[in-house]
Formats: structure tokens, sequence, C-alpha cells
């Protein structure tokens, strides 16, 4: 037997796809490579002696790590552990999924389990049944959506006037971070004004280290935290510098200043940190997620954070990342479900990630979309970006989901972008932070991204943070700052953010505000979904919103496409057509609207054009051509087929106005052809001169050498289809019950 | 406070204080640009603290209501004072000893639930060998 000594051709084309950049691995629990029931995990246990946790998960008091202790301490409901825990694994995880049950009974029990036993349900968890209980258990009603918004230079006018698209496009939480840690004051106040030109009440928050992110917080700057890390094993808990003591106590500071805060965990980072006690990573995450509730948090960002890489490289990896976002929602806490991190080379793989949440709906569907070019996230690229909005968008629309955006076109997003780079401007001068040039402002309001800017001045945004640092700037000075320049609207807004920190309603879970300014939380806007017909359904007002997009064509926009081309050429009518009796003839038929209503083929050519290289190419073989509109059909083989009978070689060719082209003859049934040329976007015009020639040969009697349309793998159905039902209509519309007519041609030169 | 429900910002405007007692209806653009407002003008108040302490525990989540009501405790402490604590619960910046003191510090000054928090935290750092 030969064997091969070279891989197979599409082996190597495979190789080289985008999705084998992508690093898979098999599962090793030793590692921590494993996304479901590691050997290693624990059989769920919890033992309760006088109110007081003894056992929890196999572990005894005495033997109880960091995690453990916090959790058995404040994290397990006594008062339902018993009920909870006897509950069969099979009936609980039946719960979770069924929407007979009510959300709250599914939250009740589970406070009163341990991590090994919700984790031990959502394992018998299906991708969709997970879906299906996401969209039950989320707490808040509407989902919502959250942006990263930064760029590479830290430029504070494009921070802002980026802040105000993306409120414009619909996010209600910001989310910055810095390349250089000592601009984040200059950064958190530049999102602060941006996110507040346009529509009131969208959060935003400066992601640094704890204690910068406090500080930026107490003063205002900030409306909100989410970068509070918490980690599933007491190794990695202590190497990223924290316990669960010292960031339940950073909790309540956050509170103590009326600041909404939440927790981030998400699988994979204990792998990373390469402490992860063998165990699975849902297991972990169910232990971060109860230690989020224990220390009072109200909502937890995870799944798809920036362990997401190593979660996707084992094996159902990506289900695990869902059955971790349904874990936090069963601890009735706020769900940010991460899509913050680019997961794959592949747009498909990095897609198939994101889009079963889009349906299911979570609180935040992203804990940041990159509203900014890729190169300008500071998070490194997000699992979508600003490329990739007008896809969301139509994504939204082919779904009908929500997904939290609408699109904005251009006149608004400039508008909002100046104001905010304008505001932010006044408010960096008035404080004497720093001055901009217009070029600045200009520059910003244009811009796609940070590379399209004037360069910034040396150290703008470091001495701007030293200022308000030095100087004690709040968020009442930027009040100020925003009225004595003129932007009452935004010193209205910004003060009215200080107002809801006294009033403490975005402390509940899942709050957020909305442009009205309304609390839509746990407690104003609970998820009441309990199946068909119930909770969140989007509002015919909604659904018109979201069905316009960028690339929606209308019939008016198709029509006008065609005027381009009208009058290039008359066709004069002659009378009803006669067979002809010259074996040295070619009848060439055109279509009802050809050259009436319709005058662009889908190539771009005239219908003029087509129609001249046609009867060029039967010159060319020295045939004679007589040109007859077919009124009875629309259909091309119809119409060549009538064609055909009244050639006196027999031979015809046939066009429709949008570019489609045959050759038949009187001996064929109707339906059939000599050739077709049903691509008609791929047409050129020397393939019309060569069908012209083609059809003139087999005139003669002669059996040419069949044509070849250009070879593609465009998805043409999507870029000509709503065009092609205008264009058939019109000549539908044109089609009447009448003999086929001869007609002159006349070419305007 | 009593009667009043959620969420506070629908008509509660009138009634809800800031830490210095002043209502947030009084929380106005001409006051924060004639320099009127104090810092204490812009925090937020223990007892609002608790009320929604009150509005979560009703909700059915007890931690976020205990989270509520230390952060209620902390509300008298100034930024600098979290900001050290904050510090000092971080692993291995505290002695035994000066976590002792911590907790007494915020009992003296009414912040039991803190204190209680902190003393928690130092067994468990004594136990698992964080702090000798």
């Amino acid at each position: 037997m030969y064997v091969e000594d070279r891989a197979s051709a599409r082996s190597e084309f495979l190789a080289k796809r985008p999705i084998s950049q992508d690093n898979l691995v098999a599962e090793d629990p030793a590692l921590g490579l494993v996304a479901f029931s590691s050997p290693f995990d624990p059989e769920p246990s919890l033992r309760i002696a006088e109110g007081r946790v003894v056992e929890l998960d196999g572990k005894a008091e005495a033997d109880f790590d960091m995690v453990d202790e916090f959790i058995a301490r404040h994290g397990i409901d006594a008062r339902v552990a018993e009920e909870a825990m006897a509950t069969p694994t099979p009936q609980f995880a039946r719960m979770i999924v069924d929407p007979g049950v009510p959300r709250g009974e599914v939250a009740r029990l589970a406070a009163g389990m341990t991590p090994a036993k919700i984790a031990a349900a959502l394992t018998l968890l299906t991708s969709v049944e997970i879906l299906q209980a996401i969209q039950k258990m989320r707490v808040r009603r509407t989902p919502s959506i959250q942006a990263h918004v930064t760029n590479r230079i830290d430029h504070p006018l494009l921070m802002a006037a980026d802040a105000a698209s993306a409120v414009a496009l619909g996010f209600r939480e910001l989310e910055t971070t810095v390349p250089v840690l000592r601009h984040a004051p200059s950064n958190a106040l530049a999102l602060l004004i941006g996110s507040q030109v346009g529509h009131a009440g969208a959060l935003t928050q400066c992601s640094v280290e704890e204690r910068t992110e406090l500080e930026l917080g107490m003063r205002g700057l900030t409306t909100y935290a989410e970068t509070v890390s918490v980690y599933g094993t007491e190794q990695v808990f202590i190497d990223g510098d924290d316990t669960p003591w010292s960031k339940a106590f950073l909790a309540s500071c956050y509170a103590s200043r009326g600041l909404k805060m939440r927790f981030t965990s998400g699988s994979g980072a204990e792998v990373l940190m390469g402490e992860s006690e063998g165990k699975s990573m849902l297991y972990l995450e169910a232990r971060c997620v109860a230690l989020a509730r224990a220390a009072g948090a109200q909502g937890v960002q995870n799944g798809g954070i920036d362990g997401v890489n190593v979660t996707a490289s084992v094996p159902d990896g990506m289900r695990e990342v869902i059955a971790e976002n349904l874990c936090v929602m069963l601890h009735d806490l706020e769900s940010c479900t991460g899509n913050d991190t680019l997961m794959s080379a592949s747009d498909i793989r990095r897609t198939a990630h994101t889009l079963p949440l889009l349906l299911a709906g979570t609180d935040f569907l992203f804990s940041g979309f990159g509203s900014i070019p890729a190169y300008d996230n500071a998070f490194g690229p997000s699992n979508m970006n600003a490329e990739d909005l007008d896809d969301y968008l139509v994504v939204q629309r082919d779904w009908g989901f929500e997904g939290g955006l609408r699109w904005r076109d251009d006149a608004e997003l400039l508008e909002v972008r100046r104001r905010a780079a304008e505001a932010c401007r006044a408010v960096f001068e008035e404080l004497g932070l720093a001055r901009f040039a217009d070029g600045d402002v200009d520059g910003c309001v244009r811009a796609h991204g940070s590379l399209d800017v004037p360069p910034l001045a040396p150290a703008l945004p470091e001495l701007a943070s030293e200022r308000i640092m030095d100087g004690g700037t709040t968020a009442l000075d930027v009040v100020g700052a925003l009225s004595a320049r003129g932007f009452e609207v935004e010193a209205e807004r910004v003060l009215e953010m200080i107002r809801q920190r006294l009033l403490g309603d975005l402390l509940q879970t899942s709050a957020i505000l909305d442009e009205e300014l309304h609390v839509l939380s746990a407690l104003s806007d609970p998820n009441d979904y309990s199946g068909p017909g119930t909770g969140y359904r989007i509002s015919p007002k909604r659904r018109s919103e979201i069905a316009q997009v960028r690339q929606v064509r209308s019939r008016v926009d198709l029509m006008a496409e065609q005027e381009q081309g009208a009058g290039s050429i008359q066709l004069h009518d002659k009378g009803p057509a006669v067979a002809g009796t010259r074996p040295d003839e070619v009848v060439v038929a055109v279509s009802p609207a050809f050259g009436r209503e319709l005058w662009v083929a889908l190539n771009g050519m005239t219908v003029a054009e087509v129609l001249r290289e046609v009867v060029a190419g039967i010159e060319d073989e020295g045939l004679r051509w007589r040109i007859v509109r077919v009124h009875r059909s629309i259909d091309l083989g119809s119409i060549g087929w009538a064609a055909a009978r009244l050639s006196g070689s027999g031979v015809s060719v046939a066009l429709q106005a949008k570019g489609t082209a045959l050759i038949h003859r009187a001996d064929l049934p109707p339906l059939a052809n000599l050739e077709l040329f049903s691509i008609a976007p791929h047409i050129t015009p020397e393939l019309y001169r060569d069908l012209g020639r083609n059809a003139a040969r087999y005139a003669q009697g002669l059996a040419p050498e069949p044509l070849l349309l250009p070879e593609s793998s465009e998805p043409l159905g999507s870029r000509y289809h709503a065009q092609v039902v205008q264009l058939v209509a019109a000549e539908r519309r044109l089609a009447e019950d009448a003999d086929p007519v001869e007609l002159v041609a006349e070419w305007p030169s | 406070m009593a009667e009043l429900s959620y969420p506070l910002a629908r008509d509660g405007r009138e009634q809800v204080r800031a830490a210095s007692g002043r209502v947030v209806s009084e929380i106005t653009l001409e006051a924060a640009v004639a320099g009127q407002l104090a810092p204490g003008d812009v925090t937020i108040s223990p007892d609002t603290l608790r009320l929604q302490a009150d509005f979560a525990e009703r909700g059915g989540n007890r931690q976020l209501g205990e989270n509520l009501r230390r952060a209620a405790e902390l509300v008298a402490f100034g930024d600098d004072e979290l900001l050290r604590f904050y510090e000092m619960l971080r692993p291995g910046r505290s002695t035994a000893e000066e976590l002792d003191a911590l907790a007494a510090t915020l009992a003296d000054r009414g912040a039991e639930r803190c204190a209680a928090l902190v003393r928690e935290a130092r067994s468990v750092y004594v136990r698992r060998g964080l702090i000798t």
C-alpha cells in the first residue's frame, strides 16, 4: 500500500484558519484544567451544630481555610440549610430550570446550600437548560449592557466623547481603566463628564488598584465599582493581596459612601495563578460566588473575564462559563456576564461564546463591550468591540432579543461627542487641570480611535491627575465647573448622581438608572419570568428601534439607485413581434421592466450597456439581431423560449433587468436553456459580449465552449436579495397578458 | 422614615437626609454653585443605609442587609481612616495586637458590627498562619 508522505491540502488549509491559533488542552484535573467535576472536588456536605456550621463540603471546622470559614460564618442561611441540603440534587436542578418554579423559591433554597451542592446541580444542566434557567433566574427583568471606554493615550477629550457615544448607543454602565495607573483620576473625571451628556444616569467606574478605586469613588468621580476581585482558593486570595474579610470590609466602605459595588471573579483565575488545588473550575467559582453573597456584595462579574481563555481551552469550557453566570443568579445577585475578554482568534468561536447569553438575557450582557476600537481597549480587546457594533445590532435585530443597544446616526453621535469634548475641556480648564486647543476637540469629535487625534501634550493626563488628587477635586467641583461654563444640563445630571448616593437606591441588587432616572433593581424591576408570555418582552416601540440599523435600505433607497441609469437607452415599441425567417438572426428578448422602470443591473451596469454588449457579441460573429419585449412572463426561461420561437435561427438571448441572462433554443423545453448566467452581480461586460457571441455560434449550428462565471464564495444572497425583491416586484408590476412586441433600441450618445 | 418605600428617589426626596441632616431636595444646583454644600451634605446618612438594609432583608438578602448595616457604622469615619483600616486587613499588614486595637477603635466609635468582623478576621488569620 502506498502511504502519503504529506498532509492533505485540506489539512494544510484548515491549519491556517484563525481557529488553529487557539490553544486547546487536554483535561488535567491536577492542574485544575477541568470545567466540571474534578475527581478532587468534594462531595456536598453540611453539618450545623447549635446554629454554627461545623462541616462544609467534607471539611471539618478545624480544617476550614479562609474561604470555607467566611462562607460558613456568613454565607449559609441556617434556617433553610437542612431542607436545602436534603433536596435531591437532580430535583433541585429541575427546579432551577422549570419555569413553573418561582425564582424566589430557587433562591431561597440556594441560600442554604454549600458551593459543592450548587456546583453539583449546575453540572447536571445542558447548555440550553442553563439558558432557560438564566431567563428565569436573572435578577432584573430588564437586561442591560456595560461598555469599556478607554484609549491608549488616556486622552481626556476622546474619553469624554467616547463616553457620550456609548450612552447614546444605550450602554448604562461605563468602565474605564488606565494603561498607566497614575492617570486614573483624569480618566475617571473625563468619563464622568462624558457619561452625562446626551442622556442622564449612566453609571461610571474606573477599574484600578483597590485603594485608588475606592478613593476615586469616595470623591464622587466614579459612581460604582466592580474590580473587587475574589478567588476560590486561599492561596490565590492571598496572592491577590486580600482576604475575604478585607474584601467584605471594602464592600462596606463603598456602601458607606452610597456607592454601588460588585465583586469580580471568574473561572480560570486560580488555574492561571497555579493554585487550583486540583478542583474543577465550576466548584471554585461556586465558592467565589458564595463568598460574594456572604460578604454582602449585591452582584458579581464572572464568566468570561480574564481567565476565560483558560476555561475555553478545556472540554465543556463554554458551558461552564454560562453555568457560573447562572450560579450568581441562584444566589440572587446581580450577574454581569463577562464577554469582556476576546476569547478566540476565530470570529465564529467568539460569537458562539456570546450569542447564547444574548438570547437568554442577563443583568449585564457584557461587563465590558469594547465601545472603542480593539486597539484602544486598555483591558485588552473585548470579545466584541467598536468594530463589531453593527454586527451586534444586526444580530439583535435578527433574533429580537434585548441587547440593550440601538443604532444612532452620525448627526446625533457627532453632536453629543462635540458637547462631551467641549464640556470636558471646560471642566479641565475651569479646574486648572489642563488646556486644550480647538483642534483637540475637533479631532476627538470625529475620531474612530486614538490613532485619529492630534498628539496630546506630554504628560497631560499625569499632570491633570496630580492636580485632581492634590487639589482634592470632588464631584461637587465638577458640578461647579460645568455650571460656570454654561453646561447647566450636565451640571444638574452630575449633581443628580450625587443625590442618588444620598438616597442609596443603587445599593440594592442589580440596580441601574434608566434614562428617565428610574431605578431598575431587584426590588423595583424584579424578573417575573414564569414561562411564555411573561417576564421581559420587547415593546413595540423598542422593536422598531431595534429594527433600525445602518444596513436597512428602503424601497425608496433601492429605487433611487435605478434612477441613476434612467434614460440610458430608449426602447421604442414597434408593434407585435413576428416570427423571423432568416437563419442568421438571433432574437434578444428583454423582460417587462427592462429599460422602462428598471435601469441598473445588479453588477452596476446600466441595462443599456448590458444590451449593447450582447448585440455587439452577435455582430462579432457576423449575425443579425432583433430586440423584442416579452410581456407575459418575468421568468427568464419563459422569456428566452418565447423569443427563441420568434427567432429565424431558433436561438435567442433573454435578459432580465437585474442582469441575469440565458441563451435558449426553440427545440428545447421552455425551462431548459443552452447557457445561463444566474449570478448577475458577477457578470462582466466581456461576459455579456461573449454570451452574444456564443448565441450567434449556436445559431450557426456550432458547439461553442460554455462560458464560466468567475468563482466566488461571496454571500450574494445577503448582499443582493433585498434589492432583488424590489426589482422582481417592478418586473411583476409591468408584466401583462400581451404578446411580445418588436423594439427599436436607441442608445443616446 | 419608617413609612418610606423603595425606591427612595420616587417619593423620599423631601424626607431622606444627607449625613449632615440636609434633605435631599435641598441639594440643588444653586446651592452647589454658591458653594453652600459641605462634605456632609453629599454623604449618605446611617439612617438611609439602615433603611436600605431593611429593604434588602425584606427582599430576602440578609447578607446585603448586613453589609449595609456595617456601612452605616462607617459613615462617621473619614476617607483616609477607612482606607487605612482596609489596608490593615490585607494579608501581612498587621499583627494580632494591631487588629485587636482596630477592633477596639471601631467598637469605641459605635461600629460594633465592623469590630466583630475584624475580630473574626484576626482569629482566622492567626489560625491560618497569616499573622503570628
